[in-house]
């Protein structure tokens, strides 16, 4: 992870005393009125939707903007009470009131909401039931196979790593059309994943008449079903991913090749070493610290994967193909179980968060003592 | 029979004849790639001019294994002699065309206008909220990233009636910049770090304020940087389906979300389907090939130090 803040300045060095005590006095009272305002603002609407008082608003939209005019009535406020460090401020506040608002409360909101009973099909309503979605969740059989299925989707990460890093090596050797050869390479890349479900998924892999399909036939594959078995089925998911999302790391691992000095290769054939030799021993030890970024970075995106089993096998056969996303989207799409999905998906943010925790430390302890 | 030759793969092979074999196996490799690259979108196109029977005997070369005819686009009101009648469904087809277009334009200019700022903000300044320093500050931006869509989706569901936001295009906007806006933080902080500092400083002592220094001298020279995370991120909310699919119903449906729901109670019109999914792609195709260098750019922040 690249290293930040190494050509920061010191703070403080503005003219802090320069502002007159009233300015201050001012931005205090304007940031005072603003927080004022919103929790009033707040308040009636609770009130109003507890049915307490008639004055209210029928949606919750004005809180929205309440919160939005309390962060400008905040950033002014910084300007006013604290100058030049107040300007500074409000470079990170947009961003940080926006990410706190749109990440913090929702999650919030989710482990409450991963706490009841809720199905927006059932008239009941809904209700607090404790954590009895977590007991259900350890006894689900197809959330486990859902979590497994994951496990054999992040391996496949490797093997698209490998193929990556052979397409890199092709297009950093003396080629001529170098431009037009990765511009090709990089086009999967932007495709949309559901368009690339339909026309590949099913239409290309289609078991009748699909290029593909005919083209296993000719290869003596008897009965090209790629996504009616299980094993075939997961193999052809993980293919089609991979043909989306190669360009990506294909792309990084070029960056790096590309940014290697030549002197290193140009020594190791002074040595005498052969291709084979240079490559295992200079270029891919070199290229490591890529090499994990690259892999990293892909997995996070694997670990989101939903449009593709959505949209060609919806999970099947029989949750086979399932990822956690896809199995949680059907939770909620078919079923309308509200609480139940939103438990299934912050205990996968938990498991994820942890996993990607330790990955981070492996891979930061891995890339050292290979350097 | 050693040539020194400059060319360092060249040089490794000592022979004419290994030389011409690795030759044809470095073109071979990438010819066989690129095919595979682009069969399935050259079956996408063809197979929208193709007619039922063309598309079930497997096809595929024009004017010799079948006659091109404007089925498909025909069905989407988009063909030559369709295009000036009225049809219902390329008015849904722009509407979501639209719908798509203003989504992703507009959460990728949000998320690289706050994006950049706060970029800005952590290379240059050092901030402490509470406990929190630059770099747990970056570290939250950035974990934001992990976060994935299916955790987002439920509570924004509900949150979204609350607020009378659900389906509405503004609430999809909300949300991709929130997907996109750790890549543009990420990709923002590794260009203003290349900036030196040494330039703002001249512009504050020939009297410009910290804004002014900003907006005027690093703006205009991060501007690379700034295309490049606006293709990404334009890139991937075009492509964005889940959050569409579960947020969105009659007003505010995009494209990825109008192209799964091409299910027809008599099967599958493929010509249509492939009309529609090639209408899909073209636009971001273009970009991305016009624009390939910024993509890469945006997809290397970072990466090699």
């Amino acid at each position: 992870m690249a290293d930040q803040t190494t050509n920061a300045w010191p703070a403080n060095t503005g003219p802090a005393d320069l502002i007159s005590p009233g300015r201050k006095r001012a931005g205090f009272a304007l940031m005072a009125a603003a927080t004022l305002g919103l929790l009033a603002v707040i308040a009636l609407e609770i009130l109003y939707k507890s049915e307490v008082t008639t004055l209210g608003f029928e949606t919750w939209r004005p809180i929205v903007y309440a919160y939005v005019l309390w962060g400008v009535a905040l950033g002014v406020g910084q300007v006013l009470t604290r100058g030049e460090d107040g300007q500074r401020a409000l470079f990170l506040l947009p961003a940080l009131l926006f990410t706190i608002a749109m990440v913090i409360f929702p999650t919030l909101f989710g482990f409450y909401i991963a706490l009841t009973d809720w199905n927006l099909s059932s008239f009941s309503g809904r209700k607090f039931n404790g954590l009895d979605n977590f007991w259900q969740m350890l006894a689900d059989p197809y959330y486990r196979n859902a979590l497994f299925n994951m496990v054999l989707y992040v391996l496949a990460v490797l093997v698209e790593y490998v193929i990556a890093f052979g397409l890199a090596l092709l297009l950093n050797a003396q080629i001529r059309a170098r431009k037009f050869f990765r511009v090709v390479f990089l086009l999967p890349l932007m495709l949309s994943p559901v368009a690339v479900s339909w026309m590949i998924g099913k239409s290309l892999m289609e078991y009748r008449f699909g290029p593909a399909a005919t083209l296993a036939r000719h290869l003596g594959w008897e009965n090209p079903a790629f996504f009616s078995n299980p094993i075939t089925a997961r193999i052809s998911i993980m293919v089609l991913d991979a043909w989306t999302f190669i360009p990506f790391m294909m792309i990084m691992l070029l960056a790096g090749l590309q940014a290697m000095s030549r002197d290193v290769l140009e020594a190791a054939r002074v040595d005498g070493a052969t291709t084979w030799q240079t490559f295992w021993q200079v270029t891919f030890p070199l290229m490591l610290p890529v090499s994990v970024t690259a892999m990293i970075l892909r997995i996070i995106f694997k670990l989101k994967l939903a449009d593709i089993i959505i949209t060609v096998t919806s999970g099947g056969p029989g949750g086979a193909t399932d990822s956690v996303s896809s199995f949680i989207y059907r939770e909620y799409r078919d079923r309308s179980n509200v609480g139940y999905g939103t438990m299934l998906a912050m205990a996968y943010l938990v498991i994820i968060v942890v996993f990607v925790t330790w990955l981070l430390k492996f891979a930061n302890r891995f890339v050292r003592n290979v350097n | 029979m050693s040539v020194q030759t400059t060319d360092y793969v060249a040089s490794e092979i000592r022979s004419p004849v290994g030389f011409l074999a690795n030759r044809v196996f470095i073109y071979g490799a990438l010819a066989f790639w690129a095919f595979i690259c682009l069969f399935p979108i050259y079956w996408t196109i063809s197979t929208s001019f193709k007619t039922a029977v063309d598309v079930t005997q497997g096809h595929l070369i024009p004017f010799v294994d079948f006659q091109p005819d404007w089925k498909g686009w025909r069905s989407l009101g988009l063909s030559p002699d369709s295009i000036f009648q009225t049809s219902t469904v390329r008015e849904e087809f722009f509407k979501r065309f639209m719908n798509s277009v203003i989504t992703s334009v507009g959460a990728s200019s949000l998320a690289i206008v706050i994006g950049s700022l706060a970029a800005y903000g952590l290379t240059r300044y050092r901030y402490q909220f509470a406990w929190f320093k630059n770099e747990d500050i970056s570290f939250f931006f950035l974990s934001q990233l992990i976060l994935p869509p299916v955790v987002l989706a439920l509570p924004f569901l509900v949150l979204y009636r609350e607020v009378g936001l659900l389906d509405t295009r503004i609430g999809l906007i909300l949300l991709y910049t929130l997907m996109v806006l750790p890549i543009v933080i990420w990709i923002m902080r590794d260009q203003f770090n290349s900036i030196p500092v040494e330039l703002e400083e001249a512009a504050l002592v020939d009297g410009l304020s910290i804004w002014g220094a900003f907006l005027r001298i690093v703006m205009p020279i991060a501007l690379p940087g700034m295309v490049a995370a606006f293709i990404l991120a334009m890139v991937l909310c075009w492509n964005e389906y889940f959050f569409a699919a579960l947020l969105t119903s009659t007003d505010a449906k995009t494209i990825p979300v109008m192209v799964a729901s091409q299910t027809g109670s008599q099967g599958i019109n493929w010509w249509s389907m492939a009309a529609l999914a090639t209408a899909a792609i073209a636009p971001l195709a273009v970009i991305g090939i016009a624009l390939e260098r910024y993509l890469i750019m945006g997809m290397t922040a970072g990466a090699v130090k």
